[in-house]
């Protein structure tokens, strides 16, 4: 009885470590990602870098088209996909519930989050590049990332609509608001942020997609900046492939330089959208 | 006769003080342009889906007026860019397959684990730690990934595994399989928490030790929620693209070999979308006809998984 009992403890402290073997050993490599990252990006990372343009020798490339060219593609998909996702989410929240439209919207928008964003690289190459005659142009490439990160605002800006309590919205109507001044004036300033975390969230996501661009025609090889919608562009993402995927050792440390550059800027999203969440919620109504 | 005119009278004169003032009426109008423009915004999804549905639909048709549905599905080779054409789709199907399976090889006792950690031995507030930590995994960009499977994964495995060729599925499928723990892990760990607190304690009055209470009870009870995820994470596994582009190779074969370069179906979208291929051309078609392929098989796996999903929700 005692042997018994002991060995079925011996047993189960087995499996629990064997559990958070199966929780730190994915972290552990994260981490050893994230160092291995740093010591190849070690010489290449500074000032040179960051302003000079790509070159055939790996020791005087640069990522300043790509820097820039992210810069724009971002603030473009931004300025598209969220008033039409913040619009969405409205209409969902607080206009259509529970009709038979809104269902088939719903059901639409979880389908299309799970869509490999390749094939929204697809789409912007048959509709967007071909058929609205784009062309392989910063504008088809906004376009077709906007579309991809909708579902995100979509689904992220209905979580903050409904974080407002319906009193307040009733409250609204009792002083003789209409519906849309009520969501205007009150629901979506109490709204905003998650709002805003869910803007920041889908333009990260937006930074750091690569296939779809690839798909779309971003360029590879860019020795000009970006001087408008039409223009052929490049990004972070799209140069840091680019030299990935090249034989040449030398290029890997700038892979990973611009990969740093990548990540820094994410994680960089990421903290300002924790700091506004904070901010914001600490007013109070 | 006459009352009938003063009532009339007076419904009329009921009618035209209950009709809206001038600035009722436009208030009303714009509060109904406002809710058309809202919905206009909500129907931009359902447009993309018709969009991806007919640009792809439509670049397929015209690949099979060219190519015979047979030579697609009975060649063993795919070929689209050589002189010596074939277009047999398995090549690419199988690399796919292969990388998938490495990753959700690795990626399912992994997550599940955690999973169960998570939820059945973890105290509440290393849980609050965990959870999110293990979702940033998901978070990084797939090009982080690719190159940390070429760069990193392969020359360690080639120390173990000599005859490892520098592209190969196994470290695309390893690294893959990393990047879907969180998939795995967070929404199985939903519905392992969702079980209710009593089955256990009934298991326990029974005389059930924690590992029997965990594996003959609450897991049990979740299976279909941990389904659903598991489903998910390949549907994910399929779509993913940069991690096999860059670390898995591009030579389309026929082969469940993990050592050897292979290509993916999403990874020979890249190829050709790096070269310069003229559109209007059949290896311009080839890539929709990929694509059509792609969507078809993840969009069949995101609704069974949302199916059964649904079904654990409504039992739980």
């Amino acid at each position: 009885m005692k042997h018994e009992q002991l060995g079925r403890r011996i047993l189960e402290r087995a499996f629990v470590s064997l559990c958070q073997l199966s929780v730190f050993l994915p972290l552990a490599l994260l981490f050893a990602l994230v160092l291995h990252l740093a010591g190849d990006a070690m010489g290449r990372l500074g000032w040179q870098f960051l302003t000079s343009y790509p070159s055939r020798r790996a020791t005087q490339a640069g990522i300043l088209p790509a820097l820039v060219g992210s810069f724009y593609l971002v603030t473009l998909t931004s300025l598209l996909a969220l008033p039409i996702g913040v619009g969405a989410a409205v209409y969902l929240e607080e206009y259509g519930r529970r009709g038979r439209l809104s269902r088939l919207i719903e059901l639409n928008i979880a389908n299309l989050a799970g869509v490999p964003s390749i094939i929204y690289g697809l789409l912007g190459l048959g509709l967007f590049v071909r058929a609205l005659g784009m062309g392989r142009s910063l504008l088809a490439g906004a376009c077709t990332l906007s579309l991809l990160v909708l579902p995100i605002v979509i689904l992220s800006s209905r979580e903050a609509l409904r974080a407002v309590p319906h009193v307040i919205r009733e409250g609204c109507y009792a002083l003789g608001a209409t519906r849309w001044q009520a969501i205007r004036r009150v629901v979506l300033p109490m709204a905003l942020p998650g709002i805003l975390t869910a803007a920041i969230l889908s333009v990260s996501r937006a930074i750091g997609e690569t296939a779809p661009l690839v798909v779309v025609g971003a360029l590879a090889y860019v020795h000009f900046l970006p001087d408008g919608l039409t223009s052929p562009f490049t990004a972070l993402p799209i140069q840091v492939y680019n030299w990935v995927s090249r034989p040449d050792q030398d290029f890997v440390a700038d892979a990973a330089a611009g990969i740093v550059v990548l990540l820094v800027t994410m994680l960089a999203l990421n903290a300002l959208a924790i700091g506004l969440r904070a901010r914001l919620e600490r007013r109070t109504y | 006769m006459l009352e009938s005119d003063t009532a009339a009278e007076r419904l009329a004169a009921d009618r035209a003080s209950l009709q809206p003032t001038g600035v009722d009426r436009s208030r009303s109008v714009a509060e109904r342009a406002v809710e058309l423009a809202l919905l206009a915004s909500a129907l931009v999804s359902v447009v993309t889906t018709l969009g991806i549905v007919g640009v792809l639909a439509f670049e397929t048709v015209q690949f099979f007026q060219r190519v015979p549905l047979t030579a697609f599905l009975w060649d063993s080779e795919w070929t689209p860019l050589f002189a010596d054409k074939h277009f047999g789709v398995w090549p690419l199907v199988a690399g796919t397959v292969l990388t998938s399976a490495i990753a959700v090889a690795l990626a399912l006792p992994l997550g599940l684990l955690a999973a169960i950690y998570l939820s059945e031995f973890a105290s509440s507030g290393l849980r609050r730690l965990l959870k999110p930590s293990l979702e940033v995994l998901a978070g990084v960009p797939t090009i982080v990934y690719g190159y940390f499977a070429l760069v990193f994964v392969t020359p360690v495995l080639q120390r173990v595994i000599p005859s490892l060729a520098g592209f190969n599925a196994l470290s695309a499928g390893i690294v893959m399989g990393i990047m879907i723990v969180p998939m795995i892990s967070s929404l199985s760990e939903d519905a392992l928490f969702a079980v209710p607190i009593g089955l256990r304690e009934g298991a326990w009055a029974l005389g059930a030790d924690r590992l029997a209470t965990v594996f003959r009870v609450v897991v049990p009870s979740a299976l279909s929620g941990i389904l659903a995820s598991v489903i998910l994470a390949v549907s994910r596994a399929i779509g993913e693209t940069m991690i096999v582009a860059i670390a898995a190779g591009q030579q389309p074969r026929l082969t469940l070999d993990p050592r050897v370069p292979i290509e993916t179906m999403t990874a020979y979208i890249v190829q050709v979308s790096m070269g310069d291929t003229p559109t209007g051309t059949l290896e311009y078609n080839t890539v929709f006809v990929i694509g059509s392929a792609l969507f078809v098989l993840t969009l069949g796996m995101n609704l069974l998984s949302q199916r059964v999903r649904r079904r654990f929700w409504s039992a739980a």
